[in-house]
């Protein structure tokens, strides 16, 4: 396997580089942003028309309660939490391969992690009054129940969200400064000069620093499993069949893990082409977030084979049904499809050629995420089909357009999100990438200096 | 006596720590390495603070406070809400369950951490910050600065330290 990055880029050319990203992106940038543009609107209609017609035109009605909104919400929290797992585990790790790409994996999280708030305020209808959903007490002085998990989840998520803004902020710091040194006089610069701080590079500067970025990164990564498991437990801790399994926490950070390593996969692929990164997100590093994806894709299908399992075995007969409903019912194409995708596909990072090829990668990564959002669609749907009694069962019913359109839309808002972040934002963290090169450097120096000693 | 500033840029670190090593060990007169001192660099590097000695970093301490102060936060604003209940029939379970108030505890603890680390950070780090006396964009790129304050007299001899080293560039400026 070649090097993960050229030891001898200059840093200079690093600046420029990243610099370049910022000013004079790829025509399909463009393109992007359009096209991302569009599908956002889509969902601003759809939300438009919901919210002045009612929720009715959602389709979701007694048992089907929960809908795409609630999947999408999950999907969408879940794609939040590689930032995490690349950025501060192989950071505390002292894995450097994750350096030219943890920053927009970071991005990532962030924007997803706003994405998922959104469909809190659409699944609840009457968004003004999305305020009941924080620890305030009413005008009774009576205060929101702080032992239901869906409070647990507001908070959860607004601690995820904020820290994670600090941490890729943080991050950044020593980026704006450059930017600020090297970018055309503008708002840009004025920018710039602002986020930096005065950022100097001083060793005072960099010792506080360094302790700081590590601290935070100690913090997020307990904070991320917390998240989704509190996720999980708005499910485990019901008595819905289907729902209430042991299991279900650590499937769903395993969930979560997976389905923003494909994403990082799909991103890392785009931002190479449009920001012509060939050279900083290089094939070897594709190759290890490939492999760590297939490893954490193995954990997820054998938590989903422990699910599966434990409700085969407890002698539940309402959870079997459910299992036996979502494998021969009216979802069941769309549950084969998740198992293969989520199961079967991954297998094909495990041919050597394939890791580091562009189209077949790509291929895959989306094929991951079709998977891994059907394997939220599959848990919240059919447990609301086919519940405790036959009256509450309910196999036709079938989400609307306007929640398609929603979905749809919420794919638009992060994209857009996305590249316009990457189009202010280095998204290539430039010091930390000047770190490898120094550090490999040296090493490769020291290595060869220990050979002509021992010739 | 006025004072001034010199800023020399250099190449790579071994010649920045070849400087430092004999500016500390030589007896300067108007010119304290401890305080008067500082290296620039484009990136963290951390055999800077090895030939500088050690300093102490306290961003820890704030990262203690916070976090503590958050947990207590969460549980006392908790149970102060659940425990104004008192009146009203609880079927024989705790007017404040410990185990799911650990929750939100847990949040606000990480919540308080992370907040006042970056407060102790800024702090600590003293940003924001006006632009030093001077400034090379050098250093943002790929050379390393030594900035050093000192009383006039002892210029001519940090010059020469930096001459003898080949430093690329010598900015001087007189300071307040």
């Amino acid at each position: 396997m070649g090097k993960d990055i050229r030891e001898d880029i200059a840093w200079a050319k690093i600046n420029r580089d990243v610099m370049k990203s910022l000013e004079n992106p790829r025509r399909l940038y463009w393109v992007i942003l359009f096209a991302a543009m569009m599908v956002f609107s889509v969902g601003v209609g759809c939300e438009i028309y919901q919210y002045s017609t009612g929720m009715g035109v959602a389709n979701m009605n007694n048992p089907h309660m929960w809908g795409l909104y609630i999947a999408t919400f999950i999907f969408w929290i879940g794609m939040s939490h590689s930032g995490t797992l690349l950025s501060a585990i192989l950071h505390l790790m002292h894995a450097d391969w994750r350096k030219p790409i943890y920053r927009f994996a970071e991005a990532m999280t962030t924007f997803s992690l706003m994405t998922a708030g959104l469909f809190v305020a659409v699944h609840l209808g009457r968004v003004w009054q999305i305020y009941y959903s924080l620890p305030y007490p009413n005008e009774r002085g009576i205060w929101p129940n702080f032992q239901s998990p869906l409070l647990w989840d507001a908070m959860a998520i607004f601690t995820y969200l904020s820290s994670s803004v600090i941490f890729l902020y943080i991050g950044s710091i020593p980026d704006f400064a450059i930017a600020r040194d090297n970018i055309h006089p503008g708002w840009r610069k004025k920018l710039y000069s602002i986020l930096a701080l005065g950022w100097e590079g001083t060793d005072r500067q960099w010792r506080n620093f360094r302790v700081t970025y590590l601290t935070v990164a100690c913090f997020l990564i307990p904070l991320a499993v917390s998240v989704h498991s509190i996720v999980a437990s708005d499910f485990a801790m019901s008595q819905q069949p289907g729902w209430h399994v042991t299991s279900f926490p650590p499937y769903f950070v395993a969930g979560a893990l997976y389905s923003g390593c494909a994403a990082i996969i799909t991103l890392f692929i785009i931002l190479r082409y449009v920001f012509k990164f060939e050279e900083y997100m290089t094939l070897p590093i594709l190759r290890k977030t490939v492999r760590l994806t297939f490893a954490i894709a193995m954990v997820w299908t054998y938590l989903n084979c422990i699910e599966f399992a434990s409700v085969w075995y407890s002698h539940d007969q309402v959870a079997k049904d459910v299992l036996i409903q979502k494998a021969t019912g009216p979802y069941a194409p769309f549950w084969w499809a998740m198992i293969f995708c989520g199961s079967v596909v991954p297998f094909a990072m495990m041919v050597k050629k394939w890791q580091v090829n562009i189209p077949i990668m790509f291929a895959v990564s989306l094929l991951l995420n079709v998977g891994m959002w059907l394997e939220r669609w599959m848990i919240v749907a059919p447990t609301y089909s086919h519940g405790y009694y036959p009256w509450t069962w309910d196999h036709d019913q079938w989400p609307s357009m306007i929640q398609w359109g929603i979905v749809f839309g919420s794919f638009g808002w992060f994209t857009l999100l996305f590249m316009v972040f990457c189009k202010i934002v280095p998204s290539v963290s430039m010091y930390e990438v000047k770190e490898m090169v120094y550090h490999r450097s040296q090493a490769t120096k020291k290595k060869q200096l220990g050979v002509e000693g021992a010739h | 006596m006025s004072q001034r500033y010199l800023l020399a840029l250099y190449n790579n670190f071994d010649e920045a720590e070849a400087v430092v090593r004999e500016l500390r060990n030589t007896d300067i007169k108007g010119f304290n390495p401890d305080d008067d001192l500082i290296v620039k660099s484009p990136i963290e590097h951390p055999e800077v603070e090895e030939f500088l000695g050690p300093k102490p970093v306290k961003v820890q301490f704030f990262t203690l406070a916070g976090a503590v102060l958050g947990g207590l936060l969460a549980f006392f604003l908790i149970s102060g809400s659940q425990a104004s209940f008192y009146s009203q029939m609880k079927g024989g379970k705790p007017i404040v369950p410990i185990p799911p108030n650990m929750v939100l505890t847990y949040e606000m603890f990480i919540l308080g951490g992370v907040y006042i680390t970056v407060l102790g950070f800024l702090i600590c780090a003293g940003l924001p910050a006006k632009r030093s006396p001077l400034y090379s964009a050098k250093v943002s790129e790929d050379q390393i600065g030594i900035l050093v304050k000192a009383d006039d007299g002892a210029a001519a001899v940090l010059k020469g330290i930096f001459t003898k080293h080949k430093a690329l560039e010598i900015q001087e400026e007189a300071g307040r």
